[in-house]
């Protein structure tokens, strides 16, 4: 069976490009080529900044021959009709056959579509996936209209058979396929003739071209950590690096310089990311001490002097490089040693946080006064997490972080410990950004979490206030990462706080800002109240949020409220929009952790929702009660009970609440549910009182046989009208008791 | 490729090699634009010339000014006043890569002893409403050159595409001179009756416009000149292509975009008087780019632009 080589050949891909477009080019093909029926053994992509290959084994050599039959019109139907079916089968009337169908004799067509030879369908296959390829970005060049990521300068398309290898013809605006290839693009540019993919990629090694990006990568990486070894040095591992540093060589060759001693005392990480961002370097560090000393840089091509020039070279670009930051690094030292963080956090006043939501100054402002309020609750001082929160972005008027953005925050911590600032503050600069993503570590020291949470609290309620919340698949302002970062530290740090009233409280600067911006109207109900009361407007709306925060949690949510009228102003609307966003990603969360999303619906919907730590404890606990035997037949006898109860509710037309007797309870079970529902009850309160959801779960559990038995033995709907009430009622007591718990009517199944 | 050739030894050497090794490979040796450009791609040789169907093949060395640039003379490696060199050829032809590694010969540099890379970097130009794809040129780590496939300009899309090639003279000549303050450069052979360097040319002016960018220039009047260039520019355009006084129908997109090239770099010193907030910076930017937009529109209606009388 035939094999395929395919190998396009530009001008250089940009790296970050390579691996997708290689896999891109593999699935095009394949998936073009099976769907014409040619299917194949095996296939793999391959890439180099200037090819995208792709091989392909046990091709078979034609498509098989397709049959169809098709059902025409009856015979002795009217000419026309039999002449659209002849249009549509394209066959002539001799060719029909006649068959004895229930109906009668019918036409049928059967259509015969012979095979194709592979070669034909490659080159359809092969211009096609040329002419639409998912580049993320594409490019014209010359007279041209084709678009390729840059220039596309040839094609090769050889099928190989036993018999020997055969271009593949095809034209894709004036690039005609060949069976030529060439090597690199200094050491050995020539034009190389291949005839399959063994010979090609043996040809191209000899040529100076590693076609596997793996093997690239492999071969740098232990170059480089071996020649650092022998200093007794290792090399600080970044995959990302390497993955790009790969995609801009073919034939890698590993130098490994020193740093001009005058740089090694700055931050590792400012010589780090210098070197890594500016001249895609990777980074040598001495184990023991933690100090970066030299570096590696991976060139493209061997030379005479076994890279002497290149190296020389590329250590002079890196001390102008690293001369600057070192500039930036003192310049920024002298100005915290002279001011402390004085200079820069005034300049916040001129940076342009978003334009609806102010400066970094503002933002600074608020954050600070939220983490101070936030500060007993997490266990921070109240003055400390102030002064570590008003500094937090400081650092991004340094002239490090102007230079190097990723900076931030890192620096802070450093130039904060120049400044001579209590370490906490440091810290908190430091990581009052995470977490990040959801694996990125969650900060745990009081300062930092007041800081960290302060500043996500304050950008969703910012974000929330002036309506630009994320939609689909967009978050330009990773508005979820924040919820989620939010989330977590509530959670990883086991906190108690109640986030509709922090929430309450973030957003409250945030209304008065854009409702002061955009000249919102008072109304004169509210502005006669307020000359009444002598209560000024700010105060007011403070009153009103509080309120607000209060009564959504009493009461049956936002359409309850929105109902009612009270109030015009669409603060409440919004607010209970942001919490529930909350809830939205807290059961992703839990969902990822293994916690089904309607146990996290049956607690949501309790009181004290808003303290996600209480949340998440009860959702574990129901959900490991309801993996249990008790659990899964309690929820079963809820569920009939509650059944039963709702139907006749709807059918009498009221409400069995209250007043079941014992007095009239006929059976044993009947009595023997009373007196467990009875202990229950106040057990199970308990319990939640306590926070004690395991306790809670074992009082339900204790339900379990008694609801059996009950339901087991006795017919709630009774002739007898007075023990039919009874029992209904005796049921609205096993909804209110196990009520107490979490709401069983979410659980589905 | 070509016999890679002796080192240069100053940097007008440099630039010749450049003239002349551009010349042979067919450009018209343009000379820089007489008025005042934040970068060679200003040069009515690239902006205006990308544009339209004919073809098109020009190298020039463009001085150029970026007045936040300015450190008084006294970095090695940074003026507010500086030089680039140029090349654009429409249509970009098949080898231009070649054709460029072959300028990097011609002025010294051995392929075989160095390390040449292009890395990705896609060129944007904000105020002439101009975009493309190319690289960043790499020699043994240091950019030396910009390579970018025109793909739009003035909001016109690029039909047929031209390739251009930027060079940041300075950096390139201190690379190739192995020098390593460029004040220190020798401008003319250092070996003449006079040897001048390339800060006994510029260190003293460099001070000079420093002072004047960032402390004297009269803001208001600056102010001024933008909006008197805006207004020119747009009433040069809104004049009827048919000249009452000779009868020829004449479109003046070059005088308007004289106008375009003038407010541009009123711009860039009054952002180096640091008057312009962050939030007027894109309204100031989008303004240029509005201008640059119609006087693209404009030479598409010339002749030079492509424009065929019908018949």
């Amino acid at each position: 069976m035939p094999d395929l080589l395919i190998e396009l050949f530009s001008e250089e891909i940009p790296a970050r490009m390579q691996a997708r477009a290689a896999e891109d080019l593999k699935k095009r093909i394949t998936d073009g080529l099976v769907e014409a029926g040619l299917t194949y053994a095996g296939a793999h992509a391959l890439s180099t900044p200037r090819r995208l290959t792709l091989a392909l084994e046990g091709l078979l050599e034609h498509s098989p021959t397709v049959r169809e039959e098709r059902k025409g019109p009856k015979v002795g139907a009217p000419d026309k009709a039999i002449e659209g079916f002849l249009r549509g089968a394209g066959l002539s009337r001799d060719q029909l056959e006649e068959r004895e169908t229930p109906k009668g004799a019918v036409y049928f067509a059967v259509i015969e579509k012979a095979g194709r030879p592979a070669a034909d369908i490659i080159a359809e296959v092969l211009e096609d996936t040329i002419r639409n390829f998912p580049w993320p970005k594409s490019m014209r060049w010359g007279k041209g209209s084709l678009r390729w990521v840059r220039p596309l300068q040839s094609i090769s398309c050889v099928l190989s058979k036993e018999d020997g290898a055969e271009v593949v013809p095809l034209e894709v605006d004036g690039i005609v396929s060949g069976a030529v290839t060439y090597g690199h693009r200094f050491m050995a540019p020539e034009a190389i003739t291949v005839t399959g993919f063994e010979d090609y990629a043996t040809k191209l090694k000899r040529a100076f071209v590693l076609l596997d990006p793996a093997e690239r990568q492999a071969a740098i990486w232990q170059d480089a950590t071996n020649q650092a070894f022998a200093l007794g040095l290792e090399v600080v591992e970044d995959k990302g690096l390497l993955a790009e540093v790969a995609g801009l060589v073919e034939w890698p060759v590993v130098l490994l310089g020193a740093i001009d001693e005058q740089f090694l005392e700055l931050p590792p990480e400012v010589l780090q990311t210098s070197m890594k961002e500016h001249q895609k370097f990777f980074s040598v560090r001495n184990a023991k001490t933690g100090r970066i000393e030299r570096f590696v840089t991976v060139a493209n091509r061997e030379t005479a002097d076994n890279g002497a020039t290149i190296l020389a070279g590329n250590q002079k670009v890196l001390s102008a490089r690293l001369a600057d930051a070192k500039f930036f690094w003192e310049n920024d030292l002298r100005t915290v040693k002279a001011s402390g963080f004085e200079p820069w956090v005034e300049k916040l006043e001129q940076v342009t946080f978003h334009a609806d939501l102010g400066s970094v100054g503002e933002q600074v402002n608020r954050i600070a006064a939220l983490a101070q309020s936030l500060a007993p609750t997490v266990g921070a001082d109240p003055a400390m997490a102030l002064m570590a929160a008003q500094a937090c972005k400081g650092d991004l008027c340094s002239e490090m972080v102007y230079e190097f953005p990723e900076l931030q925050g890192l620096m802070g911590r450093y130039y904060a410990e120049a400044a001579e600032l209590p370490a906490e503050v440091g810290l908190a600069s430091e990581e009052h950004y995470s977490p990040l993503g959801p694996s990125d570590d969650v900060p745990s020291k009081p300062v930092s979490v007041a800081v960290a949470l302060a500043e996500k609290l304050d950008k969703l309620t910012g974000f929330w206030a002036i309506d630009q919340k994320p939609t689909g698949s967009k978050d330009p302002y990773a508005l979820r990462r924040a919820a989620l970062g939010v989330i977590r530290l509530v959670l990883e740090n086991d906190l108690r706080l109640g986030l509709r009233t922090v929430v309450t409280k973030g957003y409250f600067p945030h209304a008065l800002h854009r409702d002061s911006a955009t000249g919102k109207v008072m109304l004169d109900k509210r502005k006669s109240y307020i000359e009444a009361s002598g209560i000024d407007e700010d105060a007011l709306r403070v009153m009103e949020l509080q309120r607000v925060a209060d009564e959504l949690s009493n009461s049956g949510g936002i359409d309850a409220f929105k109902e009612s009228g009270v109030y015009d102003f669409p603060d409440v609307v919004i607010l209970a929009d942001l919490l529930s966003f909350f809830h939205d990603r807290l059961k992703v969360f839990l969902r990822d952790q293994g916690i089904r999303h309607d146990v996290i619906d049956a607690c949501i919907a309790m009181d004290g929702n808003d303290d996600l730590t209480l949340l998440v404890k009860r959702a574990r606990a129901l959900e490991a009660f309801l993996k249990t035997d008790d659990g899964e037949n309690l929820l079963q006898g809820f569920k009939r009970a509650n059944n039963i109860l709702s139907q006749a509710e709807e059918k009498d037309g009221v409400e069995y609440s209250f007043g079941a007797d014992k007095k009239f309870a006929e059976d044993a079970t009947e009595q023997a549910l009373f007196d467990v529902l009875a202990t229950s009850e106040g057990a199970i309160s308990s319990a939640i009182e306590a926070e004690d959801f395991a306790a809670a779960m074992g009082s339900m559990a204790a339900l379990r046989a008694p609801v059996d038995a009950f339901f087991e033995a006795v017919q709630v709907n009774s002739d007898n009208e007075v023990v039919r009430r009874n029992r209904l009622n005796l049921l609205s007591q096993i909804r209110k008791v196990v009520g107490q718990v979490a709401d069983l009517t979410r659980i589905e199944g | 490729m070509t016999e890679t050739q002796s080192a240069p030894r100053s940097f007008q050497e440099i630039i010749l090699r450049l003239q002349t090794y551009w010349a042979s490979k067919g450009c018209a040796v343009l000379q820089p634009y007489d008025m005042e450009v934040g970068a060679g791609t200003f040069h009515p040789a690239t902006t205006l010339r990308a544009l339209g169907n004919r073809n098109w093949a020009a190298a020039y060395v463009q001085p150029s000014r970026r007045p936040t640039d300015g450190r008084y003379g006294d970095s090695p490696n940074r003026w507010q006043h500086y030089y680039q060199y140029q090349v654009i050829i429409k249509p970009s032809p098949p080898n231009l890569q070649e054709l460029y590694l072959g300028s990097l010969e011609a002025i010294g540099i051995d392929m075989a002893m160095h390390d040449i890379r292009f890395v990705e970097d896609d060129w944007e130009s904000p105020t002439l409403g101009a975009w493309g794809l190319g690289w960043e040129v790499w020699c043994d780590g240091m950019e030396v050159s910009q390579f970018t496939y025109f793909q739009q300009v003035g909001g016109h899309d690029c039909h047929p595409v031209s390739g251009e090639l930027t060079y940041g003279l300075e950096r390139l000549a201190m690379y190739v001179l192995g020098v390593d303050d460029g004040n220190e450069m020798p401008f003319n052979d250092p070996d003449a009756l006079i040897p001048l360097t390339y800060g006994d040319v510029f260190r003293d002016a460099e001070a000079q416009y420093a002072r004047w960018n960032f402390d004297v220039a009269d803001t208001d009047m600056l102010l001024q000149h933008f909006k008197d260039a805006e207004a020119e520019c747009a009433r040069i355009l809104s004049q009827p292509q048919d000249d009452p006084k000779t009868g020829r129908r004449i479109v003046m997109a070059q005088p308007a975009y004289d106008q375009c090239i003038k407010a541009s770099h009123l711009f860039n010193l009054l952002d180096a008087r640091g008057v312009i907030s962050v939030t007027e910076r894109q309204a100031y930017i989008g303004r240029v780019r509005a201008l640059a937009k119609q006087c693209a529109d404009a030479f598409v209606q010339t002749e030079a632009g492509g424009y065929v009388a019908s018949a």
